[in-house]
């Protein structure tokens, strides 16, 4: 099996060849504006640097595009917002806690219709599907091409989602909907969020991805192409193109996932040490921990599967401030090769400090030489207390954990530290990310409240479930194993009620990947 | 079906404006969001669809004012709203704040009287903002008081419950039409079961006008200026976030609370008995508390705080966990290992500090065989 793993990051494309699970080479390019150019360029690079072989099997990419496009409010289309929960949630309607200039790009129309269903799966209101015909005959007349379908307690009940959405692709021809139980559990607003803002983005993924085909093309290769998402895992490039806000994250998860991969360890806290900050993730059976809570994207509240991090001020661009004794947060980023002082610059970077304590080497040591040795142990101590802290608030019990350390600033992260059983460096570690895209799985999911049923029976009809959805999304059914199981007692409410979330992992499957 | 829909029944007629009142601006609304979670004691829900439902009515250019409870006349009729339901459900079927004021409208067409004001039963969590949301469409004051100071989790855990006030009637609504109207109820815990057994059938989530009451009633037993006490709090911490200031040091100083306990969480666990959160969370102690462990029970809210198997705080004074860095309120369902956190206490209202208050709020009525020791007074 020969795959190519590539992360398109801010600053850098990352690529690297994987051939039977071995990390064989890996290179870097500038990312370009146009993002194809720089995959090309890294690509190539790649072929310069070791011999591809005649066969490709899997060409994955990792990209932040998406993220980016939200926050620079840039290649938003207008989306039609349908609610189907009436009488109930009406003072409350969709774009309600939006940024305005926000809401103003991405809002083409608001419309709420009876139906939905109660937590317990009762119906809540029969399903207006006459005026969601008219509903969506005036899309059609309005002219928009992306519509966004939520029903309440849709993550239980599906259905009514799904009578509208096809309801609209009767009625407007080739109308992309969106609906909201893919993306998101329970929250209405949070879930409808996440749908609208996939649905605002499909036309940047659908031409992104377009990108990432031509650059393929013009590499002259056929293997199957995968897109990496924010749970560490892949999906193939139509359902990517469907689900942009699924790649979110994908950047961070993908060097947690490096990470394990390199060193071979599944249960570990992983810090990523670049430039500017450094991240924290916890890995859990080889997967970065999810976020519980409410994660804002672009000022708006969602609430999907994305890895629980922390980042914090702290990278080998950081401004030290010997006085305060204090590390960024701010940095000198991209202009590092020119601002720190052992490139001949006027700031005092971490890098700097690293160069001094002779824990890199960088630059010209001299032009740090007035450095006094108490003042740069003060800083790497501080440094200390700062991962210290934060692989602590990471770390899921107190007892000693593995500290994995990746990234061009592993070299601030100590051998030693408070609570870290041992310290992990890791060759190719600064590519982790590309290769966390070359080693994706393929994942599925379910997140809902079971009732009247033991624990063991709720979340064994939990797996059943994810195990269909994965197959669905291109996993081997026989590669499959479940990676996560939680479940909450819910307060309130009668009936033993629990929420159980579960999600398996697999291997593409064969068949999805055809040999040249 | 374009967005506007109105339920029928749901328009509400002008009523005469309120005079010499404090309006609230959008800020003191932010503020009290803040305080009121804060007040919440780990429980309570959190305010966020309130203040959204609250956002869009200043929007639409509702205003509410809030009203001294001693500003009542005697003969008054007050209404008391809160919103009952389970967390989760709320996070899907939102609260309209029509509901909440249908309640109030059901009432009065129950008791063929108008009321003159509105007020929140519990201060702390959502429902410390439900009254405000009734205000706005009936164009009333809400009354600056409550009748727990904080949240609890029985309905019959009020200030009201300990004056022996009558308990009933109550009326609870269903977005669908649906209207019950409880008439009469033996006692304050048979009130809670019948209208438990109504939401529940609703979907666990109704929106009530509880037991209405007199002005003399609420000037003798209701807990006064809550809602004032909830503001302040919030923009103590809002303010204190502005200057760079610590947001902890802020709220003790703005209600005369003690700090505690720093530390962070070293093990939570949860379980769910009899409809409620209950559970245990051991914090082990940073800074000038290292070295020091302590246990805090909760039961929806925080209940009663262990160190060395010795009780250091307990309810009713107000239990408050908040993150060290932020001063933001950590509650009961969403405290996780790792966090970095302060214990405060808070001074409970007196009425909860009498022998017959103690029985309905103190550690026995939440099954602890301990006496009750404010860390107020020594």
């Amino acid at each position: 099996m020969r795959r190519i793993g590539i992360d398109v990051g801010g600053t850098n494309t990352d690529a690297v060849l994987l051939v039977d699970g071995k990390v064989v080479q890996g290179v870097k390019a500038a990312t370009t504006a146009d993002v194809t150019s720089g995959i090309v360029a890294a690509f190539q690079a790649l072929a310069k640097a070791t011999d591809l072989g005649t066969r490709i099997d899997a060409l994955m990419i990792g990209t932040t595009h998406f993220t980016n496009a939200v926050v620079q409010r840039r290649y938003l289309t207008k989306v039609a917002a349908i609610r189907i929960a009436l009488p109930a949630t009406a003072a409350l309607p969709p774009f309600t806690g939006w940024p305005q200039d926000l809401a103003e790009l991405a809002n083409g129309g608001v419309w709420q219709l009876e139906g939905g269903h109660d937590y317990d799966g009762r119906r809540f209101m029969p399903l207006d599907v006459a005026g969601a015909r008219t509903v969506a005959r005036q899309i059609r007349e309005s002219g928009l091409k992306h519509a966004v379908v939520t029903a309440m307690f849709s993550p239980l009940d599906s259905s009514d989602e799904e009578a509208i959405a096809a309801v609209l692709h009767e009625e407007v021809p080739g109308i992309s909907v969106t609906c909201s139980h893919r993306l998101g559990g329970i929250g209405i607003l949070e879930r409808e969020n996440a749908a609208i803002l996939n649905a605002s983005l499909i036309e940047l993924a659908r031409e992104t991805i377009r990108g990432f085909e031509q650059a393929k093309a013009r590499l002259g290769l056929s293997a199957p192409l995968y897109v990496t998402q924010n749970d560490g895992t892949v999906a193939e490039a139509a359902r990517a193109a469907a689900y942009p806000v699924y790649s979110f994250a994908s950047g961070p998860t993908n060097s947690m996932r490096g990470a394990a991969y390199l060193s071979g360890i599944k249960e570990a806290i992983v810090v990523d040490v670049g430039g500017t900050t450094a991240d924290f993730g916890h890995l859990r059976l080889g997967f970065p921990r999810e976020a519980n809570a409410c994660v804002h994207v672009g000022g708006v509240r969602t609430l999907f599967r994305m890895p629980d991090l922390i980042s914090i001020g702290l990278g080998g661009g950081s401004l030290v401030d010997l006085t305060q004794r204090r590390i960024g947060p701010a940095s000198v980023g991209y202009r590092l090769p020119e601002e720190a002082l052992v490139f001949g610059g006027r700031t005092l970077t971490m890098t700097d400090i690293g160069v001094t304590a002779g824990l890199i080497e960088l630059g010209d040591r001299k032009r740090v030489g007035h450095l006094s040795a108490g003042e740069v142990q003060s800083i790497l101590d501080r440094a200390r207390e700062m991962i210290e802290e934060n692989v602590d608030r990471m770390k899921p019990d107190a007892g000693e954990v593995t500290l994995i350390a990746v990234g061009g600033g592993a070299f601030l992260v100590p051998e030693k530290l408070e609570g870290v059983a041992k310290v992990l460096r890791v060759e190719h570690g600064g590519c982790a990310n590309a290769v966390g895209a070359a080693i994706a799985q393929v994942s599925g999911e379910v997140d809902q409240v079971f009732q009247g049923v033991s624990r063991s029976k709720a979340v064994e009809a939990a797996r059943k479930l994810a195990d269909e959805r994965a197959v669905e999304a291109g996993a081997a059914a026989e590669s499959l194993s479940m990676v996560e199981a939680e479940d909450t007692p819910i307060a309130y409410l009668p009936g033993n009620a629990m929420r159980v979330r579960v999600k398996v992992v697999g291997d593409v499957a064969a068949s999805a990947v055809p040999t040249r | 079906m374009r967005q506007g829909h109105v339920a029928q029944g749901l328009e509400f007629a002008d009523r005469a404006g309120s005079t010499g009142m404090k309006q609230l601006t959008l800020d003191d609304i932010e503020a009290l969001a803040v305080g009121a979670w804060i007040l919440g004691t780990g429980g309570g829900g959190s305010p966020y669809h309130a203040l959204l439902n609250l956002r869009r009515l200043y929007a639409e250019g509702e205003r509410v004012s809030l009203m001294d409870p001693d500003d009542l006349r005697d003969d008054d009729l007050v209404a008391v709203v809160s919103v009952m339901g389970a967390p989760l459900v709320i996070l899907e079927r939102t609260v309209d704040s029509r509901l909440i004021a249908r309640a109030v409208t059901a009432m009065e067409e129950h008791l063929m009287r108008n009321f003159k004001a509105v007020m929140a039963v519990e201060i702390g969590g959502g429902n410390g903002m439900q009254s405000l949301l009734a205000a706005a469409h009936l164009k009333i004051p809400v009354v600056d008081a409550d009748a727990m100071g904080r949240a609890y989790p029985e309905a019959q855990m009020t200030s009201f419950a300990v004056g022996d006030l009558v308990p009933f009637p109550l009326t609870s609504i269903d977005p669908r039409g649906n209207e019950v109207i409880v008439g009469r109820t033996a006692s304050w815990k048979w009130m809670e079961r019948v209208s438990r057994k109504v939401c529940t059938e609703f979907g666990s989530i109704a929106a009530t006008c509880k037991a209405p009451r007199t002005g003399a009633e609420v000037k003798k037993w209701g807990i006064p200026r809550t809602t004032t006490k909830a503001i302040n709090l919030g923009h103590a911490v809002t303010d204190a976030r502005r200057r760079h200031a610590d947001p902890i040091e802020a709220i003790l100083q703005a209600e005369s609370g003690v700090r505690l306990f720093t530390g962070k969480v070293i093990e939570v666990e949860r379980r769910t008995t009899e409809g409620f959160l209950r559970g245990r969370t051991v914090i082990d102690g940073l800074g000038d508390d290292r070295g020091g462990r302590i246990e805090i029970d909760f039961q929806n809210e925080w209940v009663v705080v262990w160190r060395d198997g010795r009780p250091v705080v307990s309810t009713p004074d107000l239990i408050c966990v908040l993150d060290t860095e932020t001063g933001e309120a950590i509650g009961t369902e969403t405290i996780r290992y790792g966090q970095r956190v302060t214990l405060i206490a808070l001074p409970a209202s007196e009425v909860f500090l009498s022998p017959r208050g103690l029985e309905y709020v103190g550690p026995r009525a939440f099954g602890y065989d301990i006496d009750f020791k404010s860390v107020f007074r020594s």
